[in-house]
């Protein structure tokens, strides 16, 4: 377990969905005549002119905003993503330059899959919790990519969350203590250069993300000497809606504990973003002396397991930005040759 | 040259950075170099709200070379809270959406792709207000 010698939390939390959808149902209509199960009800689409940077500057902006901070106080601004607009140069200095941030912060991208977001935010932790800074920008945020046809297409979303990590005592929520857990392995990668992840299909359940969250959970609350009926709610990275639902239920949590953060089955998976966003979801109606219970995953692989306490602030700074239930009800469905032409999937001559 | 010129505009795109006069208060947008006789420094930055009304709006259903991706889209003239009156693409919305005299507010976007070796460049564009 790591706690930092300063106590630390989240000072802002700002969430951003892009306000187009795609049903599931069409994507299926598209490669099995509308046959079989579909793995979630449907995912957000970015806009034609959204990417990870844009969308990393609105949820930075909210979580700016609700903590009433100027944005030169910032000390670092770093953006986790596997879908970073650029191979080479970084997204956080765009966006660090967005938010009006001085220009003596570290900016740094991040990468580890879906939990590129959550090692910013430990990484924050250690940044704020050391004495070195005051304030850090943690972003997760991705325009995920699935091959036409392939499973992860029904899932791969767009969205951000930012979370302003700060001094505890100024804290919406502190941070208790965290846990990371990680292994070699290859459930799901995109080696350099190729447009669309691959994945190991049934592998990428037990020995990838049941393995890696179970790890992860288990050893915070044991070292933390508490049980999951201790926590008023939890939110774990959601690649479906099947997957959080059954950790959860296996760790001892309740539907009622995860479901104001679990929000795969209206706007699927956004990798970095996904577990944050349903962060963020759970701010927007936590209560001070609530306390929530995070884990977030990522393949190749491994997660970040983090206890939060709502502190009596939260109530006051909520309605400085928009609540993220206002971008999930700003949906406009779109059709798949929309969708095709907006995700570069048309091969134009 | 392309580089140099999206960059020199990075704030003003960014974050719409304004001017504000330091004697008369008055804000202006976009950031313009001092008029002849006036004190070089007498225009300091001034970071606007990004909220404002939509003056007027209209349809691009040609669009210009470099943004054919967008297919149809709407550019807009918007009052802003602070005063000065900016054009500037419409994005998150279609046309049947739009009203003058409605709330919109700032977001930043992508607004050109200058190809797969060039750069993104990135600028305000307006949208009906979310809350």
């Amino acid at each position: 377990m790591m706690k930092p010698i300063r106590p630390v939390g989240l000072v802002g939390y700002g969430a951003y969905v892009p306000r187009y959808r795609i049903a599931a149902r069409e994507i299926a209509r598209m490669w099995t005549d509308g046959q079989g199960g579909v793995p979630v009800e449907a995912k957000s689409v970015p806009g034609p002119d959204e990417d990870v940077i844009t969308m990393a500057i609105e949820a930075g902006r909210n979580a700016l905003a609700r903590a009433a901070l100027p944005a030169e106080r910032l000390s670092a601004v770093w953006v986790g993503s596997e879908s970073h607009p650029y191979s080479v140069k970084p997204s956080g200095t765009v966006v660090a330059e967005a938010l009006g941030a001085s220009h003596w912060i570290s900016a740094a991208d991040w990468e580890f899959a879906c939990k590129a977001g959550s090692e910013a935010l430990t990484a924050s932790m250690a940044l704020v919790g050391s004495g070195m800074a005051d304030y850090a920008m943690a972003i997760g945020a991705d325009t995920a990519q699935g091959r036409p046809g392939d499973a992860l297409e029904y899932t791969a979303s767009a969205g951000a969350g930012a979370l302003l990590v700060g001094p505890a005592e100024e804290a919406v929520a502190t941070i208790d203590a965290t846990v990371s857990y990680v292994s070699d392995t290859p459930d799901f990668y995109r080696r350099a250069d190729r447009p669309y992840p691959v994945h190991g299909n049934r592998f990428t359940g037990e020995p990838a993300y049941f393995h890696q969250i179970m790890s992860a959970a288990r050893r915070l609350l044991d070292e933390l000497g508490r049980s999951p009926t201790d926590f008023t709610y939890a939110v774990f990275h959601q690649p479906n809606t099947k997957f959080p639902q059954t950790v959860a239920k296996r760790l001892g949590f309740s539907e009622a504990q995860i479901a104001p953060g679990l929000l795969s089955p209206r706007i699927g998976n956004p990798y970095s973003g996904a577990a944050l966003v349903g962060l963020c979801a759970i701010l927007d109606v936590a209560r001070p002396g609530d306390t929530i219970f995070v884990t977030t995953y990522g393949s190749g692989a491994g997660s970040d397991a983090y206890a939060l306490t709502v502190t009596g602030r939260l109530p006051a700074c909520r309605e400085r930005a928009p609540l993220t239930a206002a971008y999930l009800e700003r949906e406009v469905f779109v059709d798949y040759a929309t969708y095709a032409r907006w995700r570069g999937k048309l091969v134009l001559g | 040259m392309e580089i140099a010129r999206h960059w020199r505009a990075r704030a003003t795109r960014y974050r719409l950075e304004g001017q504000r006069h330091r004697h008369s208060g008055v804000v202006r947008f976009p950031p313009q170099p001092p008029a002849l006789g006036e004190e070089p420094d007498v225009w300091e930055p001034a970071p606007l709200s990004g909220r404002g009304e939509l003056y007027s709006f209209s349809v691009l259903r040609q669009p210009p070379a470099g943004y054919e991706s967008f297919g149809i889209y709407a550019v807009g003239m918007v009052r802003l809270e602070e005063g000065p009156l900016v054009t500037a693409q419409l994005t998150d919305c279609a046309e049947e959406d739009l009203a003058i005299g409605m709330p919109v507010e700032m977001v930043t976007r992508r607004l050109a792709d200058t190809g797969e070796d060039g750069v993104l460049v990135y600028g305000y564009k307006f949208r009906p207000g979310l809350r």
